[in-house]
């Protein structure tokens, strides 16, 4: 009976807990979909009480909004994809190749881990500047095309596929490159996914490194145009914004529901993001 | 390990025949190269733009760099700036102040939610853990805009609620008390999630058989969480003290779009003064000097975590 009785309560809870950290997310929903009269009208309420889609039409004509779109996507999309390759490139020398200096090498890279890339900012800024990067695609993504996270998950990973069926292709006369491409990789296929899934998703979401390397509307990202939009004007079309947030928030909700486990496993053996 | 070394008596390998002798250093070396072109796109990119920013971090943290033109030497002006000037040295007290609200929040709202979530037969389990952390994947930058309209007294729908419970705080954001207690509850209703993740997975380490046992000697609930969930969390729970205590050194995202760093500088933090001072004001030097004290206090976390990352990696074997 008490049994029953905790496990209601625990239920009721949590889905109070789930209710409240949800809120602010259908809120934004639901005010994508609101008047401009309807927001402003007291009391606010959380449903519309006129519906209209006009903040989404009205979107895309201001604020260059595909071209922000196009800009979040090349960017995190081009960091993901020259992450994957590089690091596990590296992660391979790293985990099946002898070579003199290894263990040195993965400490080193190791150690890059412990610094934060806002403490580095400044530097990096000046690099890319004097490369006449700033405000071009390659200046945003190449600082990120490695990442020491990214080379330890993997090697992590590859530690553990079984040698032997290196030792297979090697008799068959492969090289190191061809173990690579075809036989590590396609068995390292959940870590890859991971991996790509938090690069993706930490780019996508970032604000900080968007609104440093780029200084021209038509090369900002998703959270930094919208983030700009606010700051800027002062009063704002609430519901535009709002219908910019969902566009914006959107792709990274759905890939979430779609691959939820490995996102969350993911997280529960690496503990990082 | 090769099997020849392991049927070869120890030491006959080092008194090989002179040609085998012979032919093992271009084999070394040739590995060698194929390790290096496997590594060296990864190598020349952490090089170049975390190495190397390291070492000119450093250097510039000494002179009055600016957007352009000559720099100079100014040797530890921008350090005394940071602690004698008012102005600056409020961001360091601000970001210990956000560090010590957030950190120890987050982590008891994520071990209870976690403990919740373990229950045994819950229903509606993994619905309940998706919308949990469907916030750990949204944009910070983003979510913080609909987080400042929650709570603007005129259109808020959170303010309303607030006041209907008779709790009428104005303009939260503009508020020197309470607006960094805002954007620090706002950082940890983003990231609840992600901690109680851990939580839950250290949670499922726990042997069974040890709560079993503590019952049938007659254990009450309390006694098992006080005496076996507790001690055996405790490795978690140090990790996730210390990735949400580093986390909240670097705040930033929600408090530019929330505050901006206001009201008079009260949510400013060490972050937030580097985008200033760097890339508004394009004071590179000072800027970098703040940079150095970031990059120190989250080595200090990251030393301890270093600690446990290993003893994590000596259980898992």
């Amino acid at each position: 009976m008490t049994a029953t009785v905790r496990r209601v309560g625990t239920l009721a809870a949590l889905l109070a807990c789930a209710a409240a950290v949800l809120l602010p997310l259908i809120w934004i929903l639901t005010t994508s979909f609101k008047t401009v009269a309807d927001i402003n009208a007291y009391p606010p309420s959380l449903l519309p009480r006129a519906f209209t889609t006009a903040n989404y039409t009205g979107i895309t004509d201001q604020l260059a909004f595909g071209r922000l779109l196009a800009n979040t996507v090349i960017f995190a999309g081009g960091v993901t994809a020259l992450a994957l390759v590089f690091d596990s490139m590296a992660a391979y020398a790293l985990a099946r190749l002898d070579f003199r200096g290894r263990g040195l090498v993965l400490m080193a890279i190791l150690a890059t881990l412990m610094v934060p890339f806002q403490a580095t900012l400044v530097p990096v800024y000046r690099l890319i500047n004097e490369l006449g990067l700033v405000n071009t695609y390659p200046g945003m993504i190449l600082p990120r095309a490695a990442d020491a996270f990214g080379i330890f998950l993997l090697r992590q990973f590859f530690l553990s596929i079984p040698r032997d069926l290196d030792s297979a292709a090697r008799i068959d006369g492969a090289g190191e490159f061809r173990i690579f491409r075809s036989v590590v990789l396609p068995n390292a296929k959940p870590a890859l996914l991971t991996l790509a899934l938090f690069v993706f998703m930490n780019n996508w979401n970032d604000l900080l490194w968007p609104l440093v390397f780029t200084t021209d509307q038509d090369m900002r990202t998703l959270t930094a145009g919208l983030a700009l939009l606010t700051g800027k004007f002062g009063v704002v079309d609430h519901g535009l914004v709002m219908a910019g947030s969902v566009i914006s928030m959107a792709p990274l909700i759905v890939l979430f529901l779609l691959v939820q486990r490995r996102f969350i496993e993911g997280i529960a053996t690496t503990g990082l993001k | 390990m090769r099997t020849s070394s392991a049927i070869a008596p120890v030491g006959k390998r080092y008194r090989a025949p002179a040609p085998l002798g012979g032919r093992r250093r271009p084999v070394g070396a040739r590995r060698g190269r194929v390790a290096t072109a496997f590594l060296l796109p990864a190598a020349v990119i952490l090089l170049a733009f975390v190495g190397w920013p390291i070492v000119s971090v450093i250097g510039l943290s000494f002179t009055d760099a600016s957007g352009l033109g000559q720099s100079s030497w100014v040797g530890l002006a921008n350090y005394r700036e940071i602690f004698g000037d008012d102005d600056i040295r409020i961001s360091v007290v601000n970001t210990v102040g956000y560090t010590v609200m957030f950190t120890p929040v987050v982590v008891l709202l994520a071990l209870g939610l976690a403990l919740l979530m373990n229950s045994p037969r819950l229903p509606l389990r993994s619905a309940l853990r998706t919308a949990l952390f469907i916030p750990v994947v949204v944009s910070l930058g983003v979510v913080a805009i609909a987080w400042s309209y929650l709570l603007d007294p005129n259109i808020g729908l959170l303010d309303h609620w607030f006041n209907r419970v008779g709790l009428d705080l104005g303009n939260v954001l503009e508020n020197p008390t309470w607006a960094m207690p805002a954007v620090a509850a706002v950082a940890v209703w983003k990231n609840v999630g992600f901690y109680m993740v851990i939580f839950l997975a250290g949670l499922q380490g726990i042997p069974r058989h040890l709560y079993e046992a503590a019952r049938v000697d007659g254990a009450a609930r309390w006694q098992s969480f006080r005496h076996i969930t507790l001690p055996l969390l405790s490795n978690t729970t140090a990790f996730v003290l210390i990735i949400a205590g580093i986390a909240a050194l670097q705040a930033f995202d929600q408090i530019y779009v929330m505050t901006a760093g206001g009201p008079y500088r009260k949510t400013t933090t060490i972050v937030m003064q580097i985008y200033e001072s760097g890339f508004t004001d394009l004071r590179l030097g000072f800027a970098s000097a703040l940079s150095l004290l970031l990059l120190a206090a989250t080595l200090i976390l990251s030393g301890l975590q270093l600690v446990f990352f290993t003893r994590r990696e000596k259980e898992l074997g």
